[in-house]
């Protein structure tokens, strides 16, 4: 960011120039009674050592950021290689504006079709679009593509699809005309279930989360020929993108349109944000999907090039008949997925899943194993599961915290009135295995 | 000079319609598919679903433009022409035969007195070109 400072003269010249004796006289033309009568009150200022002594200082109240942490529910914290971060930085992707000139944005255009080329394969489907502002998003937009596609107005989602998805769907549809309707849950398997009954001919599409809110991997494949037969879509929402890495596609189990959430490559939790939502559907649909597309052309002279592409269905052509009001997408995060996915390649990816779920169920192993402690679903589970305390899930959590200086999780409560003793346990590569004995350790002694 | 064959029913939104008895064929004019140039989809809705007059029923995209669709009556539609999912091309070489759009059975029988003739839809992209 570039700082433009001014000297007392240079201010005294602007000031002679409008005819005034002060920078107080600006402020004439307000009623004296909104004007602040005193000098702001901030600190003094300090020189460049001081400062950075200063905020060194409050990163180190930070304790939370350096213990092991085994929260997920959404964000994952996965190894970013440092290429990532390097390659974002260099100055030609520094615009996260739309490419919408190919003759000066070739480099960032490819950089977008490769992201399309990389979530395809991952997702097993035909199209992927140039990436949507987040997972939540982008569930909500595929309701409403499916509604667009069936021209059908219920939607029937999982009761295990994350509880901020949910709510964010519920934000984009609540004027758009669509009726949001649950599916059932096996408390046992920890899976959705499913009525065949429910699906009648006004049902656009079924939601279904995998692996789910609570680490159970769904039997995708078994929705899907149900689904199908009452002419409706199926959608797949992933929230941990590691998971594409080990378990069989959306797209084989025979999704309509499968949405993600891309952060689980490359880019670290930081306070909720910037993320990237995939979307990808089948080629049939392209027509409807929602946000930006960039695809392959060739000039007069038959050579390759990359340019936006069926842009009639976006908002600046079609204005309120457009499939989407998105408009500048997340281009710097999809680009440090891509570097990302690139630079690891399939078996990087193959390696990263596999280390997760060997580590998950670990922790899963050991943690049911505690007295007290139980597994309460039995489906299996990527990296992710929940494991029920024998008290109050939160204050366990608190004590482990100070106690034993481990996050250990997500106290479900927070969202499951229902599940006061429950905690979501995710683990990553990225948790040693000294960290999950720590946590075993600390779970022990905290409950007894 | 556009081609406005005698016999259909025309719309000042460029469809035309060819009636037969209780049911008609809709498809856009020889004038529209020029002015929208190289047609490379087309956006229809499903047989079974009815429109009022004057409601959208799809939209034809060409490489200069989108543009909606209009239905001149109110109607059902019975038939789909599928095949312009391949071959949209079809609206620009053939838009009175097989670019057709829609098979679709008039609400009211009456209502295509109010569309124009031939010579009327002649006489209207005239006074429109000026």
């Amino acid at each position: 960011m570039r700082y433009i400072p001014n000297s007392p003269e240079e201010r005294l010249e602007m000031l002679r120039g409008l005819g005034l004796g002060s920078a107080e006289e600006l402020f004439d033309s307000l009623p004296p009674d909104v004007l602040l009568k005193r000098p702001l009150d901030t600190p003094v200022a300090l020189s460049e050592p001081e400062l950075l002594e200063r905020f060194e200082a409050m990163a180190a109240k930070n304790a939370a950021a350096r213990r092991p942490s085994f929260l997920g529910a959404g964000a994952y914290s996965h190894y970013a290689p440092t290429i990532v971060d390097s390659l974002i930085q260099r100055s030609e992707f520094f615009t996260a504006y739309t490419p919408y000139q190919p003759e000066i944005s070739q480099g960032t255009l490819q950089a977008i079709f490769e992201f399309q080329t990389l979530v395809c394969q991952l997702t097993g489907m035909d199209v992927a679009n140039a990436s949507m502002y987040d997972g939540s998003t982008a569930m909500a937009e595929a309701v409403l593509m499916a509604e667009r596609v069936t021209r059908r107005t219920r939607v029937l989602v999982s009761p295990a699809v994350h509880p901020e998805y949910m709510r964010v769907t519920e934000t984009y549809v609540a004027h758009a005309g669509i009726e949001l309707g649950r599916l059932g849950f096996d408390e046992d398997a920890g899976r959705t279930t499913f009525d065949a009954a429910q699906l009648d001919k006004t049902v656009a599409a079924v939601v279904v989360q995998s692996p789910n809110f609570f680490g159970c991997v769904e039997d995708v494949k078994s929705f899907a020929d149900a689904v199908h037969a009452a002419g409706a879509l199926l959608v797949v929402v992933v929230t941990e993108a590691a998971s594409f890495g080990l378990l069989r596609s959306p797209g084989a189990c025979g999704a309509d349109i499968v949405v993600a959430e891309g952060q689980s490559f490359g880019v670290p939790v930081s306070y909720g944000g910037p993320y990237v939502g995939l979307f990808a559907t089948r080629e049939k649909y392209a027509r409807q999907i929602p946000g930006r597309l960039a695809g392959v052309a060739y000039d007069k002279e038959g050579r390759r090039g990359f340019v936006l592409t069926l842009a009639t269905r976006e908002q600046h052509i079609r204005r309120e008949k457009a499939t989407s009001n998105i408009c500048t997408n997340e281009g710097l995060i999809a680009l440090a997925a891509t570097i990302y996915m690139t630079t690891l390649g399939r078996q990087g990816l193959q390696e990263v899943a596999a280390q997760c779920a060997q580590k998950a169920a670990y922790a899963r192993r050991q943690i049911g194993a505690l007295e007290g402690f139980s597994v309460p679903h039995s489906a299996p589970v990527f990296n992710e599961f929940v494991v029920r305390a024998p008290s109050d899930a939160a204050a366990l959590l608190r004590k482990l915290a100070s106690g034993h200086n481990v996050t250990g999780g997500l106290a479900l409560g927070r969202y499951f009135p229902g599940r006061p003793n429950d905690i979501l346990v995710c683990v990553t590569e990225t948790n040693k295995r000294a960290d999950i004995d720590a946590l075993v350790a600390g779970l022990k002694e905290v409950q007894s | 000079m556009a081609n406005v064959p005698e016999g259909l029913y025309y719309s000042k939104d460029h469809e035309w319609l060819r009636v037969e008895g209780e049911t008609g064929t809709v498809g856009i004019t020889d004038h529209a598919q020029h002015s929208l140039g190289d047609v490379v989809y087309v956006e229809l809705p499903k047989a079974g679903e009815t429109f009022e007059a004057h409601a959208t029923f799809g939209s034809v995209e060409s490489v200069k433009a989108v543009s909606e669709l209009f239905l001149p009556v109110a109607a059902e539609v019975t038939e789909v022409n599928e095949s312009l999912n391949e071959e949209p091309e079809k609206v620009n070489n053939d838009p009175y035969g097989e670019g057709w759009m829609l098979k679709v059975r008039l609400a009211k029988r009456g209502e295509v007195d109010g569309l124009l003739s031939a010579a009327e839809y002649e006489d209207f992209i005239k006074a429109d070109g000026e």
